[in-house]
């Protein structure tokens, strides 16, 4: 218990730089680098893997590929990843490896969430839509993208949690973040630092999670929502009991 | 008027779905394509909407071949009812309704109120326009499904086993709305179903259909009820059992009729159908 409260006056400690409490200067700024990172990496991202996700959904082509260099991403060490693409690349633009890297650990999440949630939707539906004249453009538009928004979300929120974890690497090839407290309380065995950084990414992580979960709550729209609340609806509460089959 | 021309359809797989099929369906009719599961009858009703495309033969609406008409304005000006209604399910029911009116650029007004219009025209109360699909009975869907297929108040209505997951109760009074509808309105209705009781109740000209969608006979009710043109016209359409066998029992008090089940179906009358006519 000792280091959690060493750790946690270590964050409130007014250490004074520049004339400014660290608190105010050095920890804000460790925040805004972080939060920085994530963004960008969460925004290429999805920019990239939401159309070709669309497009997988869309027309049921191409899901293996997807499923195996999304499972290859997954399997990305990212740390390898960061220090053999700064090296590769030159450290002077070490901000575009740290992005790749974030940006490939959140491609897979967000990539499932898009062609998942239009695969997930009832095919007759489809049918229908196409059946009383909507082209195919609208059909994506109109039914697919507003019904497959929930799953996307959630694979978007998904991403933006692995990355804003992840992005305390980027403090291992100098590019700052919280990570840097993590790194720089590990060299100097002050594991008060380590701690505290470690829970300020915890903490930044909750609130992200906690904001997208917000967002996801308001940017279904209400007939989206009643077809989930549907759902839940009549999913059974329970597993239901297995019955014993004699062994013989 | 529809024509088929010999028209036949093999899927991808080497199903041979429809082979070689011919018949015309009579404009401001219902026709209803009978037979039992995979015998091709929903195949040929996705074709009149090119939602299957032939391989080959035409298929002709008023004398246009279909194959050059573009699929998304020919089935704009095609009403199309589903077995599971379709609906989408997250638009209100008004907004269902008037779907295709708002891909083709009516006013939001307007659409609106013709498809609260439609809500009457179904049997739907007003209240319910604002509804979600999933806030619907079944029968209640399958209403909002017939009203969008009404809503760009189409010369053809397409239906899909459109009663085919309601209950019994529920399916007589759809039905019975369906004929209600089809006496004000006068659309040319193609009907598909594997149920013959609903073919005979709702059909002015009913296909009775093979595998491989084979015409095993076409004709009214009352013309394939009289002479079945095979066995298994016979056999399908159960003139020899069941609540289709019919005989007659002399009682104290009169002529009764009895079914196959030896149940009293009616009362044997003296007016037969000639009279009913002679008297029109």
């Amino acid at each position: 218990m000792n280091y959690f409260l060493d750790a946690i006056q270590w964050i409130f400690a007014p250490v004074w730089v520049h004339g400014k409490s660290r608190i105010v200067n050095d920890i804000i700024q460790r925040v805004g680098e972080h939060v920085g990172y994530t963004l960008v990496s969460v925004a290429i991202a999805t920019a990239v893997a939401v159309p070709l996700g669309y497009l997988i959904g869309h027309t049921g082509k191409g899901k293996q590929l997807a499923v195996g260099l999304s499972g290859a991403a997954r399997a990305l060490p990212s740390l390898g990843l960061l220090t053999i693409l700064a090296l590769a690349i030159g450290i002077a633009r070490a901000p575009i490896a740290a992005v790749i890297v974030f940006f490939l650990l959140g491609v897979p999440s967000i990539l499932a969430g898009a062609y998942a949630g239009l695969e997930t939707i009832d095919r007759s539906t489809i049918d229908a839509a196409r059946a009383i004249g909507m082209t195919e453009w609208q059909i994506l538009t109109k039914v697919e993208i507003p019904l497959g928004l929930p799953l996307l979300l959630g694979g978007i929120r998904s991403a933006a949690l692995q990355i804003v974890a992840t992005t305390s690497l980027a403090a291992y090839i100098g590019l700052g973040g919280l990570g840097t407290y993590l790194f720089a309380g590990l060299g100097t065995h002050d594991f008060a630092q380590t701690l505290g950084g470690a829970i300020l990414v915890a903490v930044l992580a909750l609130a992200f999670d906690a904001f997208s979960a917000l967002f996801q709550k308001f940017a279904v729209p209400r007939g989206v929502a009643a077809t989930q609340a549907k759902e839940v609806r009549i999913r059974p509460h329970r597993p239901r009991a297995v019955v014993g089959t004699p062994t013989s | 008027m529809i024509e088929f021309r010999s028209v036949s359809k093999e899927f991808p797989d080497g199903t041979r779905a429809v082979d070689d099929f011919s018949l015309i369906i009579p404009s401001r009719k219902t026709t209803v394509f009978v037979g039992s599961s995979g015998c091709g009858k929903t195949t040929l009703l996705r074709m009149i909407n090119r939602m299957v495309d032939p391989t080959s033969g035409q298929i002709e609406i008023d004398g246009d071949d279909i194959a050059a008409a573009p699929p998304v304005q020919l089935r704009r000006g095609i009403g199309y009812v589903m077995q599971n209604s379709g609906l989408l399910p997250h638009r209100k029911v008004i907004d269902n309704i008037a779907t295709v009116p708002l891909l083709t650029g009516v006013p939001k007004k307007k659409a609106h109120a013709d498809a609260l219009e439609l809500l009457d025209r179904v049997g739907l109360d007003r209240s319910l326009a604002d509804r979600y699909p999933s806030q619907l009975s079944g029968g209640q869907q399958q209403r909002v499904g017939v009203a969008r297929g009404l809503a760009v108040n189409p010369n053809i209505l397409l239906m899909d086993e459109p009663f085919g997951a309601v209950d019994p109760i529920v399916r007589a009074d759809l039905q019975n709305e369906l004929i209600r509808l089809q006496r004000d309105l006068d659309k040319t209705v193609v009907f598909v179903t594997h149920d013959i009781d609903e073919a005979f109740l709702l059909g002015d000209q009913v296909v009775i259909l093979q595998k491989g969608a084979k015409i095993a006979q076409v004709g009214s009710p009352t013309e394939i009820t009289e002479n079945p043109a095979s066995e298994f016209v016979a056999s399908f359409i159960g003139v020899d059992r069941g609540k289709r066998a019919l005989s007659i029992k002399k009682t104290a008090h009169g002529s009764i009729l009895i079914d196959g089940e030896g149940r009293a179906a009616g009362r044997l009358v003296t007016a037969s159908v000639d009279n009913v006519v002679a008297s029109e």
